[in-house]
């Protein structure tokens, strides 16, 4: 640890709380951990000097895991239960995978999301992502030889719903606070931006190891704001490799049969492809059960046949320019993010769209995590916060299901984030006292062509006439692009809501009780973990509030003054408390208590913001 | 200013449906910056939930006033005469001929850009009409003409849309 601390002015509420907060990559083929450390964002290193760590865990049959670089290494001679790709599973369900019968894992078709079996039972792939979670924490913690305060982790933009609240679950599984989730290419573009001061529209093409993004960005002043995104959430160098393989395998006549040759040949072709980047020809060889493969493979072979993937990626751009009502020649500027943007085909074809050298100065594999790690250290209060705003949007179109399965769109995709939108229903048949209410994500017209992603039914609507109740549904995104929705029969009061989580998502107690069977958090005492989180809730909590009253205590009358006080030093006593629960209590009562006072503070700011200028001064 | 201030008085804007869209934009940025949940992030959870509603508020109304048709729906609401489009679908003949016209052109538009060349068109058509609904709510103010026009343009939009989808559908 460093021994001497300097805080910048305007900084933290205190200065010797500089919260280590770090930015966190869960990416389909690699992982990486970065954080801001001397006002400077890094990727964090392993002991043995590597900031990547592949995405691999490996189950053995003793309890035991491995992850990363060692799991990897034994992908091949232990393909069932070495899972790899993992972020391809997340919030979904067997049949959404294309091409199951070509990877080597046994599936399991469980209710939401599938599950994988092997040596060590039935793993969720919210469970397989948690261990790398877990791992990159741990890095992080040992780095700074501190506990973390929390963490951004990246996204795909084009991530639905359901894959969204899995990558939560995950990070809640591996013991991180989430600070927010963002997208990969609005946190490429933090990075890029602050690094080059770049001004103007940028599109951010982001080619990964499982998914395909394309985000166009306004960036001014550090604001980021995203004006449309699109992709394809399984779209990526996975596809290419296993394009290649087959290819290389109809070559030379021969056949992939079992888990570890299907394996093997995919880690040839991987290496064949990459080896494309810079030379023209490669031989992609590996031994297989019926045979040794050996088949030369030239750069022209690699690019006709994936040609048609590349094509694909570029009509997502052409419909997101479409979307944003942008012609390309206004984009300033093409961002290459993702390993597999490094392949000269990508480039040359990104460069052609958009008629301008696509921008490939800095580290692909690493700008996701740089700028997740400064969006983090913004989140955490630590000097800089106010330097820096993004402004993200939802990718898909939520909606409801109406009468002959068609969808009622509420809040449009692209709209930006928090937001909440109110429609009005009414009852179908006289007398109707319940209405079903089934939420959907997606572009189509039917609801059939749509991700469900939550049924909930709002009963007790007094009995009327069809066509009398009115039901108003509230549909609020946060700014994690999370959903919660609520239905209210305006006549009579009634209400329903739901929080967007357990159609696809893991129950709170699925997470507490794989929290507790957790080999990688089996260590921790659940009780000394609550308390430390508690205790640290009412830290948080007593030095927000104080500074508040310190800026903002006029607007409180004097015995509102004194109510905010008791509840501060009833927090204070409660802190020295070893039960977590009368720690909660104190810290609930006093966001309660300060509630209005929260509101009033906001008031003040919005109004001193449009008393700055008025518009036809600006 | 007030949770339940109209849109125009949120953002500091006169009640005019002409507006320049570069103000509106910065403005826009400087109201997020004060109200965005990530300025709070370390303020609790009450702080949080507040911001999280101006937010939502302050982007609520920033789609309505950059969207020239639901600017114009939300003057003419304030006005006492609003628009009413479900419940009011009676447009003059000749109108409802050009309509009857595009549609026809569409379905028989066979490539791309015959297409497009509608798609041109249309964008004229609603340009012009954008400018005569300019002047007649800001110099006019006559507000049962201004709703009669956003229901117009409205039929316009509809028909842009579905001359949208079907570029989409030729390009793919």
């Amino acid at each position: 640890m460093a021994l001497l601390q300097i805080s910048e002015p305007g900084g933290a509420p205190d200065p010797h709380q500089r919260r280590i907060a770090v930015g966190i990559d869960l990416g389909t083929t690699h992982s990486l951990v970065a954080a801001v450390r001397h006002g400077v964002a890094e990727c964090l290193p392993d002991e043995a000097g590597r900031v990547i760590l592949p995405s691999a865990v490996r189950y053995l049959p003793n309890g035991g895991r491995q992850i990363g670089a060692a799991a990897l290494a034994e992908a091949t001679n232990d393909p069932r239960n070495t899972i790899v790709s993992v972020k391809r599973f997340m919030g979904r369900g067997v049949a959404d995978i294309a091409e199951r019968s070509k990877l080597p894992y046994d599936f399991v078709d469980a209710p939401g999301m599938l599950k994988l079996r092997t040596v060590e039972g039935e793993k969720s792939p919210v469970e397989v992502s948690a261990e790398i979670l877990a791992t990159l924490r741990q890095r992080a913690e040992d780095t700074f030889d501190d506990e973390l305060f929390g963490a951004v982790i990246t996204v795909p933009a084009y991530f639905d719903e359901a894959q969204r609240q899995a990558t939560k679950d995950a990070a809640q599984l591996a013991g991180l606070n989430v600070l927010r989730l963002i997208s990969e290419p609005t946190a490429a573009a933090i990075a890029y931006g602050l690094e080059h001061g770049s001004e103007g529209l940028y599109a951010v093409y982001d080619l990964g190891g499982g998914t395909f993004d394309i985000s166009l960005l306004r960036l001014s002043a550090g604001v980021f704001e995203v004006i449309a995104t699109g992709g394809d959430s399984a779209l990526g160098g996975d596809d290419f490799d296993a394009l290649l393989a087959d290819w290389a395998l109809a070559q030379a006549g021969l056949r992939a049969e079992t888990p570890a040759d299907r394996r093997a040949v995919r880690v040839a072709a991987r290496a064949a492809k990459e080896k494309l980047s810079a030379t023209d020809h490669a031989t992609l060889a590996c031994p297989l059960g019926s045979g040794e493969l050996s088949v030369r493979v030239t750069r022209a072979d690699l690019e006709t046949l994936t040609a048609p993937l590349v094509a694909r990626t570029l009509a997502a751009v052409r419909k997101v320019l479409r979307d944003a009502k942008v012609d390309k020649t206004e984009v300033q500027g093409a961002v290459m993010v993702g390993g597999s943007t490094r392949m000269p085909l990508v480039q040359a074809a990104v460069g052609e769209l958009f008629g301008r050298t696509p921008l490939t100065n800095l580290n692909p594999d690493e700008v996701v995590a740089l700028g997740a790690a400064i969006q983090a250290n913004a989140l955490a209060g630590n000097a800089g916060a106010d330097e820096l705003l993004l402004l993200d949007v939802i990718p898909l179109s939520l909606g409801l299901e109406t009468m002959g399965g068609l969808v009622e769109r509420i809040i449009p995709r692209n709209a930006t984030i928090p937001t909440a939108r109110a429609q009005d229903f009414t009852t179908f048949k006289d007398g109707q006292t319940a209405m079903a209410i089934h939420v959907v994500q997606g572009e189509r017209e039917l609801v059939s062509d749509c991700r469900s992603l939550a049924r909930f039914e709002l009963r007790g609507i007094p009995p009327m006439v069809a066509g009398a109740a009115r039901i108003r549904v509230t549909f609020q995104v946060d700014a994690d692009g999370l959903l919660a929705v609520s239905a209210r029969e305006e006549g009579s009061g009634v209400e329903a809501a739901i929080s967007v989580k357990p159609s696809y998502g893991l129950a709170d107690e699925d997470i507490a009780r794989m929290l507790s069977e957790s080999f990688s958090t089996a260590e921790q005492d659940m009780h000394e973990r609550s308390l430390r989180e508690s205790r640290v809730d009412a830290e948080r909590l007593l030095l927000a509030t104080r500074a508040a009253l310190a800026v903002d205590g006029d607007l409180l009358e004097a015995g509102e003054h004194e109510a905010v006080e008791n509840l501060l030093r009833a927090v204070e006593a409660a802190r020295e408390s070893s039960e977590h629960h009368a720690i909660d209590a104190a810290v609930e009562a006093l966001a309660k208590g300060t509630e209005g006072f929260a509101a009033a503070r906001m008031n003040r700011g919005i109004r001193q913001a449009l008393a700055g200028k008025r518009v036809e001064d600006v | 200013m007030k949770f339940s201030s109209d849109d125009f008085e949120l953002f500091g804007l006169p009640r005019r449906f002409a507006l320049d869209r570069a103000a509106l934009d910065a403005r826009w940025r400087t109201l997020q910056g004060e109200v965005h949940p990530d300025r709070y992030a370390s303020e609790g959870a009450a702080a949080q939930r507040v911001a999280a509603q101006w937010s939502a508020r302050v982007n609520e109304a920033y789609q309505r006033l950059k969207d020239p048709l639901r600017r114009a729906a939300c003057l003419c609401e304030l006005a006492g005469v609003p628009v009413n489009a479900e419940d009011n679908t009676a447009m003059p003949p000749a109108f409802l001929m050009q309509q009857l016209e595009w549609r026809e052109a569409l379905d028989e538009a066979g490539d791309e850009a015959a297409v497009e060349a509608l798609a041109r068109e249309v964008e004229l058509r609603r340009r012009a009409a954008l400018d005569e609904l300019t002047a007649t709510i800001d110099a006019r103010a006559d507000w049962p003409a201004a709703a009669m026009q956003v229901r117009a343009l409205m039929f316009i939009a509809r028909f842009a849309e579905d001359v949208d989808r079907r570029l989409e559908a030729l390009g793919q």
